[in-house]
C-alpha cells in the first residue's frame, strides 16, 4: 500500500485534466443509465399513489391534492393479510436461499476440487436443470407433495425452489472455485485441516462475492414466482406476496391501484435483501484480497 | 402403539361424531374458480346466503389467476389436490375434464331440471345423457355507447349497418371522441367483441352455426366472410395506435369518456357502472338491412360442477342444487349485472343497462359463439385462429377473403364433415 | 481419515459434499422433469397413453403447421438472444467497468439503481412498459414530442416488425443488472498488484481495460454469455405477461417458451397437449444442451488459459 500511493500520484498528476474528464464522462454515462433504469420504476411508484382515472389521464404527473389517493394501499390492507404474505414470502425465500447457497457451494466444491471418476458427468448432470423449465414437472411435483401431505405448506415451496436454484448455483460457484489457488488449500492440508474445514474456513470466505451474486440471482425468481404458490400452496395461511397481489388481477377488471400498491410494496424486502448481499459482495472481495 | 391409540381416538371421535351428527364439525367445500373479479361478491353475498340456509356446510371461494386457471386446475386435478367444486368453462375444456374422470356426472341432480336444453348444452356429453356442470350464467354481446358522445355528434342509436357506419363517420367528423374503443393487441377482443359480436346477423345465428358443424356451410361462404368485411372497415374508427391497445386500455379509454362506442360483452356492465361518470346505453349489433331479423350472441359462459374425487359429495350436491335454484340466480344476476342467469325461472334485474341487454332475448334470436362447440377440438384450433384472423383483418394485414380461406383450410385439415 | 486426503482409495467427503444437492435436485427436479420429457414419446390414443416412438417429433418437424410454428419460434428466439448479446452484455460490461474504476463516487447508488429493474416482477414490468409505450396514455409520444421526434413514434408493441425487438429491449432493460453484477465482481477480484503493475507500465484508462482487465474477465464474460443463452432460450414470462399466450401480433413475438407452454398447458379452447408440449420441450432441451456443451467443452477450456 505504502509503495503504491506515490506511484499512482506521480502518474496521475500530469494527467489530472484527462482524469477529471474521464470521471465526468463516467458519471454522465452512469447517470443517464440510472435514469433509464429508474424511470419506469418511478412511474409505477407515483401511480400507486393516484386514483385510477388519474393514472390513465396523465400517467407521468406526480400525485397532487386532487389525484392523490391511497385507495390502492387501503384495498391491499383490507383484502387479505398482507403482513402474513410478506412473512411467508420472506420465510420461503430466505430458507431456500440458504439451502441453495450452502448445498450448492458444497457440491460446487466437490466438483471443482476433486478429480474423481464421473466428475464431468456429475457436473453436466447437475447443470441439466438450468436447461429445462422446472414448471414442466409440475404435475409430478404436485403428486409428490400430495402423497407426502406437503400441499399448502411452505416446505413444499422451499423444496422446489431449492431444487430449482441449485443447478445455476453449482454452475456459477464451481466456475469461481476453480479459480482459487491450490497453494492455499494445500497449505491447509499440510496443517492437518480436514476437507470439511478447508471448505468452511478457507474456500467459503474466498467465494463470498460469487455467493452474494448467486444469492441475488436465486432470490429474484423465487420472490417473484407465481406458478408454484398457485399450485402447491394457494391456501390463505401460506400465500406469498406475489400470489396475494394476483387477486387484484381479474378476468375482465383489474384493480390497478391495488396491483401497483401491492407490488410496489413487494419491491422493498427484495431490495433490502439485495443491499445486504451486495454489501457482502464488497466485504468479501476486500477480505479476500487481504489473504 | 402410538399409532393404534391414535386410530382408536379417531374411531371414537367418528362414532361420537355420528351420534351427535348435528354438532359434528362443519364440512368445508372449496370452490376452484378463475373469477378473481367475484371474490367480494362471493364472500359478502353468495356464501352468507347459502350458509344461512345450510348450517353445517361452509364454503370457501378460492379463485386463481384467470390466465392460469386451466393449467392450474388441470395440474391440481391430476394430482388430486383440487377443490370440491369446480367452476366450468363452456364446452370442450370442461368436457375433457368429464371424459378424464375429473368431473362427476350430474344426471341425477334434481336442480338440473330448472334448465333448458340450450342452457345445459355447453356442459353435457355429446350424446346429451350426462350433464356435468350446473349452468350459472351467460353473457350477451352488443355495443355500449356514451350517450353524451352520440348527442354531441347529433346521431341516433344505429340499428342497421349503414346507420352504424354513418354514426361512426359523424362522430369522427365532429372530432371530440374516438369513434370506437377497441384494440387488436390482445386479439381476443377482435374475435369476441368484433367477429362473434356482429357475426350472428350475417350467418343467421344458430342456422349458420349448425350448418358449419354439419359441414353444409364453409367459412369461405358469404355469411362467414361478410362480418370480416365489416370488421375491415372498423380500422378507420379506432384510436391512434390501436395495434398496441390492450383490453384494459380499451376499457379505460371508454370509461374515461374519450371514446363514443364500445363493442362489448355484457360482463362490462358492473365495471363500467363503477368507473364511467356519463350516461350509457346499449344497442343490438346492427342488422344489414332495416327490418332484418336480428341475432345476438347469448353465450353460455360459466357453470359449476363437482370434483369426481370429492369426499364431500353430499354437501357438494346440496350446494349445486342451491346454485340451480332461483334464489342463487337472483343474488348472482343482481350482484353481477351482465352475467345473466340461465335457469328457466325469470329473474328480475335491477340494473338498467343489464335490463336493456336481457330485453334483446325477446327481440332477437339467440345463438352462441360460432367456434365454441365441437369446431375447436382439433389443431389448428379454430377459436385461436379466429382471434388471429380477426385482428389481422382489422389491421388490414389480411383480406377478409384470405382470412376466410385460411380458417376454412385449417378447419378442413382435421374436421371430417368439412373435408 | 482426513489426513489421507492426498490419494485416498475412497474419499467419503466427496459424497458428503455432493449428497444434499444431489438428492434434492434429483427428487424435485430431475425425476419430475424426465417423467414429463418421456411423455414426448407417447401419444393419447382413445384416452390411453400409447408409446409412439418419435412420431411426435415427426409431427413437430414434418407437419407443415407445427414446423412453421416451431421455426418461427426458433428464429424469433435467436433474434431475442442476439439482441441480448449485442446490447445487454456490452452495456453490462461498460457499466461494470465504470463502476469498478477507482475513486468513483456514488458507486453504491448507481449499482443499486441499475439493479432495481432486475428485482421487479414481470407483472410490474409488463404494466409499466405497456403504459409508457402505449399510444393512448401519452408517455412515450409526449416525451418524443418534447424533443421534436414525435414522428418516430409508433405503437411498437402492436406492430409485427417491431414488437419482438421492443420486448427484447425491455428484457435487456430488466436484466442488464445481472451481467453488470457478475462482471463487477470479476473486476473487483482482479488483484491490485496486477493493476499497479500495469500503471507502472503506463497503462491506464482505456488501454488498461482492453489489455489487462478484459482478458482477465473473459471467463466471466463466458459465463454471462452462456447464462444469457440459457435464459433467453427458456424465456417465457415477459412475453407471456406483455403479449399474452398467443405472443401477438400474429405470433411475431412467439419464442420457444411461449410456444411450448401454450401447447403443453393449453390455451383458451385449445386443450393442453402434454405429449406435443413435451416434444417441444425436448427439442428446446436439445438446443440448450448443445449450446452448453459447446461452452463447457470448447469455449470454457480455452478461456481458462488466460486465468492467472
Amino acid at each position: 500500500m505504502t509503495t503504491s500511493q506515490p506511484t499512482s500520484q506521480s502518474i496521475s498528476n500530469p494527467m489530472l485534466s484527462s482524469n477529471t474528464a474521464r470521471a465526468i464522462a463516467a458519471h454522465a454515462i452512469l447517470i443517464t443509465y440510472t435514469i433509464i433504469a429508474l424511470f419506469p420504476v418511478v412511474v409505477i411508484v407515483i401511480n400507486s399513489f393516484k386514483s385510477r382515472n388519474a393514472i390513465f389521464r396523465s400517467p407521468l404527473s406526480p400525485p397532487n391534492s386532487e389525484t392523490f389517493s391511497l385507495i390502492g394501499y387501503e384495498t391491499v390492507i383490507k383484502q387479505g393479510d398482507f403482513l402474513l404474505y410478506f412473512q411467508n414470502s420472506l420465510t420461503v425465500t430466505i430458507i431456500s436461499l440458504t439451502m441453495v447457497l450452502f448445498f450448492g457451494a458444497m457440491a460446487a466444491f466437490a466438483l471443482a476440487e476433486y478429480r474423481f471418476k464421473l466428475n464431468l458427468l456429475t457436473g453436466l448432470y447437475l447443470a441439466l436443470g438450468i436447461m429445462i423449465p422446472i414448471r414442466l414437472g409440475t404435475v409430478a411435483i404436485l403428486q409428490m407433495m400430495v402423497a407426502s401431505g406437503l400441499v399448502n405448506t411452505l416446505t413444499a415451496l422451499i423444496l422446489v425452489y431449492t431444487a430449482q436454484g441449485l443447478p445455476l448455483a453449482i454452475f456459477i460457484l464451481s466456475e469461481f472455485m476453480q479459480g482459487i489457488s491450490d497453494d492455499l488449500k494445500n497449505a491447509g492440508r499440510i496443517d492437518g485441516l480436514s476437507e470439511y474445514r478447508i471448505f468452511l474456513r478457507l474456500v467459503l470466505p474466498l467465494v463470498r462475492p460469487a455467493m452474494a451474486t448467486v444469492a441475488v440471482f436465486t432470490m429474484i425468481p423465487i420472490w417473484n414466482d407465481l406458478w408454484f404458490p398457485l399450485i402447491l400452496a394457494p391456501a390463505e395461511e401460506v400465500k406469498t406476496v406475489t400470489l396475494g397481489a394476483q387477486v387484484f388481477i381479474g378476468q375482465f377488471v383489474t384493480n390497478w391501484n391495488a396491483v401497483l400498491a401491492s407490488l410496489s410494496l413487494a419491491i422493498v424486502p427484495v431490495l433490502i435483501l439485495y443491499l445486504i448481499f451486495s454489501k457482502q459482495l464488497i466485504k468479501g472481495i476486500t477480505s479476500g484480497a487481504v489473504k | 402403539m402410538k399409532r393404534n391409540s391414535l386410530k382408536l381416538m379417531l374411531l371414537a371421535s367418528t362414532i361420537m361424531g355420528a351420534a351427535t351428527a348435528t354438532h359434528a364439525a362443519d364440512v368445508t367445500l372449496t370452490i376452484e374458480s378463475w373469477r378473481n373479479d367475484d371474490l367480494a361478491i362471493w364472500q359478502e353475498k353468495i356464501i352468507p346466503a347459502f350458509e344461512a340456509d345450510n348450517p353445517g356446510i361452509k364454503i370457501k371461494f378460492t379463485p386463481s389467476a384467470p390466465a392460469e386457471y386451466n393449467a392450474v386446475l388441470n395440474s391440481k386435478l391430476e394430482a388430486g389436490s383440487a377443490g370440491d367444486l369446480i367452476t366450468c368453462r363452456p364446452f370442450d375444456t370442461s368436457l375433457a375434464l368429464y371424459n378424464n374422470g375429473h368431473l362427476a356426472s350430474l344426471a341425477d341432480l334434481e336442480g338440473m331440471s330448472n334448465f333448458s336444453a340450450v342452457a345445459k348444452s355447453a356442459w353435457i356429453t355429446d350424446d346429451g345423457s350426462h350433464p356435468f356442470c350446473v349452468p350459472m350464467a351467460s353473457v350477451i354481446h352488443g355495443f355500449i355507447y356514451n350517450a353524451e358522445a352520440l348527442e354531441d355528434a347529433g346521431v341516433k342509436v344505429p340499428t342497421t349497418e349503414a346507420e352504424f357506419f354513418a354514426a361512426l363517420d359523424a362522430i369522427k367528423a365532429k372530432g371530440n371522441y374516438i369513434p370506437m374503443s377497441m384494440g387488436t393487441a390482445d386479439q381476443w377482443e377482435a374475435a369476441t367483441m368484433g367477429y362473434n359480436n356482429i357475426g350472428p346477423n350475417y350467418w343467421k345465428g344458430e342456422e349458420g352455426r349448425n350448418a358449419l358443424i354439419a359441414g353444409t356451410q364453409k367459412l369461405t361462404d358469404e355469411g362467414w366472410v361478410a362480418p370480416y368485411r365489416a370488421l375491415a372497415k372498423w380500422k378507420d374508427y379506432l384510436g391512434d395506435g390501436f395495434e398496441a391497445q390492450s383490453y384494459p386500455d380499451s376499457q379505460n379509454l371508454f370509461t374515461l369518456g374519450r371514446a363514443a362506442i364500445y363493442p362489448a360483452g355484457s360482463w362490462e356492465i358492473s365495471g363500467f357502472n363503477a368507473n364511467a361518470s356519463f350516461k350509457m346505453g346499449a344497442f343490438i349489433p346492427p342488422v344489414q338491412n332495416a327490418g332484418d331479423e336480428c341475432h345476438i350472441s347469448d353465450h353460455t359462459d360459466i357453470a359449476i360442477g363437482m370434483n369426481a374425487k370429492t369426499e364431500n359429495a353430499a354437501a357438494a350436491k346440496t350446494f349445486l342444487n342451491w346454485v340451480a335454484s332461483s334464489e342463487f340466480a337472483k343474488i348472482y344476476a343482481n350482484a353481477l349485472p351482465g352475467f345473466f342467469p340461465l335457469s328457466s325461472a325469470p329473474v328480475a334485474l335491477e340494473d338498467p343497462l343489464a335490463q336493456e341487454f336481457i330485453s334483446w332475448r325477446s327481440k332477437c334470436k339467440s345463438t352462441i359463439r360460432s367456434t365454441y362447440q365441437i369446431l375447436s377440438r382439433g389443431t389448428p384450433n379454430l377459436e385461436t385462429e379466429t382471434w388471429n384472423a380477426s385482428a389481422q383483418v382489422i389491421k388490414g394485414a389480411e383480406t377478409p377473403e384470405a382470412a376466410g380461406k385460411r380458417l376454412q383450410d385449417g378447419l378442413a385439415s382435421w374436421y371430417k364433415p368439412q373435408q | 481419515m482426513e489426513e489421507k486426503s492426498h490419494k485416498p482409495p475412497f474419499r467419503s467427503h466427496i459424497l458428503v459434499f455432493l449428497a444434499p444437492a444431489f438428492l434434492i435436485y434429483t427428487s424435485f427436479m430431475v425425476i419430475p422433469l424426465f417423467g414429463t420429457l418421456q411423455m414426448s414419446l407417447y401419444s393419447q390414443i382413445d384416452g390411453v397413453q400409447k408409446f409412439v416412438g418419435l412420431a411426435n417429433f415427426a409431427t413437430l418437424f414434418g407437419d407443415e403447421r407445427w414446423a412453421q410454428s416451431f421455426w418461427n419460434a426458433l428464429v424469433n428466439n435467436t433474434w431475442f438472444f442476439v439482441i441480448h448479446m449485442l446490447v445487454q452484455n456490452p452495456i453490462g460490461i461498460l457499466l461494470a467497468a465504470l463502476l469498478s474504476s477507482n475513486k468513483l463516487r456514488m458507486r453504491a447508488f448507481y449499482r443499486t439503481s441499475i439493479f432495481i429493474p432486475t428485482i421487479l416482477s414481470f407483472v410490474i414490468v409488463g404494466f409499466a412498459w405497456k403504459l409508457i409505450l402505449s399510444p393512448l396514455w401519452g408517455v412515450a409520444p409526449s416525451m418524443l414530442d418534447a424533443i421534436g421526434l414525435k414522428s418516430l413514434f409508433a405503437p411498437w408493441l402492436g406492430k409485427e416488425e417491431y414488437a419482438l425487438t421492443t420486448l427484447a429491449l425491455i428484457s435487456v432493460w430488466q436484466f442488464v443488472g445481472i451481467p453488470m453484477m457478475l462482471i463487477y465482481a470479476a473486476m473487483l477480484s482482479i488483484p491490485d498488484e496486477v493493476l499497479e503493475a500495469a500503471e507502472c507500465d503506463g497503462l491506464s484508462g482505456n488501454a488498461q481495460f482492453w489489455k489487462i482487465k478484459l482478458p482477465l474477465i473473459l471467463p466471466s464474460i463466458g459465463i454471462i454469455s452462456i447464462l444469457t443463452f440459457v435464459g433467453n432460450f427458456n424465456a417465457f414470462d415477459l412475453i407471456y405477461s406483455a403479449q399474452g399466450a398467443l405472443a401477438g401480433p400474429n405470433y411475431s413475438t412467439d419464442v420457444l417458451g411461449t410456444f411450448m407452454f401454450r401447447t403443453f398447458f393449453g390455451f383458451q379452447l385449445q386443450l393442453g397437449d402434454p405429449n406435443m408440449g413435451s416434444a417441444i420441450a425436448s427439442a428446446m432441451f436439445f438446443i440448450i444442451l448443445c449450446g452448453v456443451s459447446i461452452y463447457l467443452f470448447g469455449i470454457q477450456t480455452r478461456l481458462r488459459r488466460y486465468q492467472f
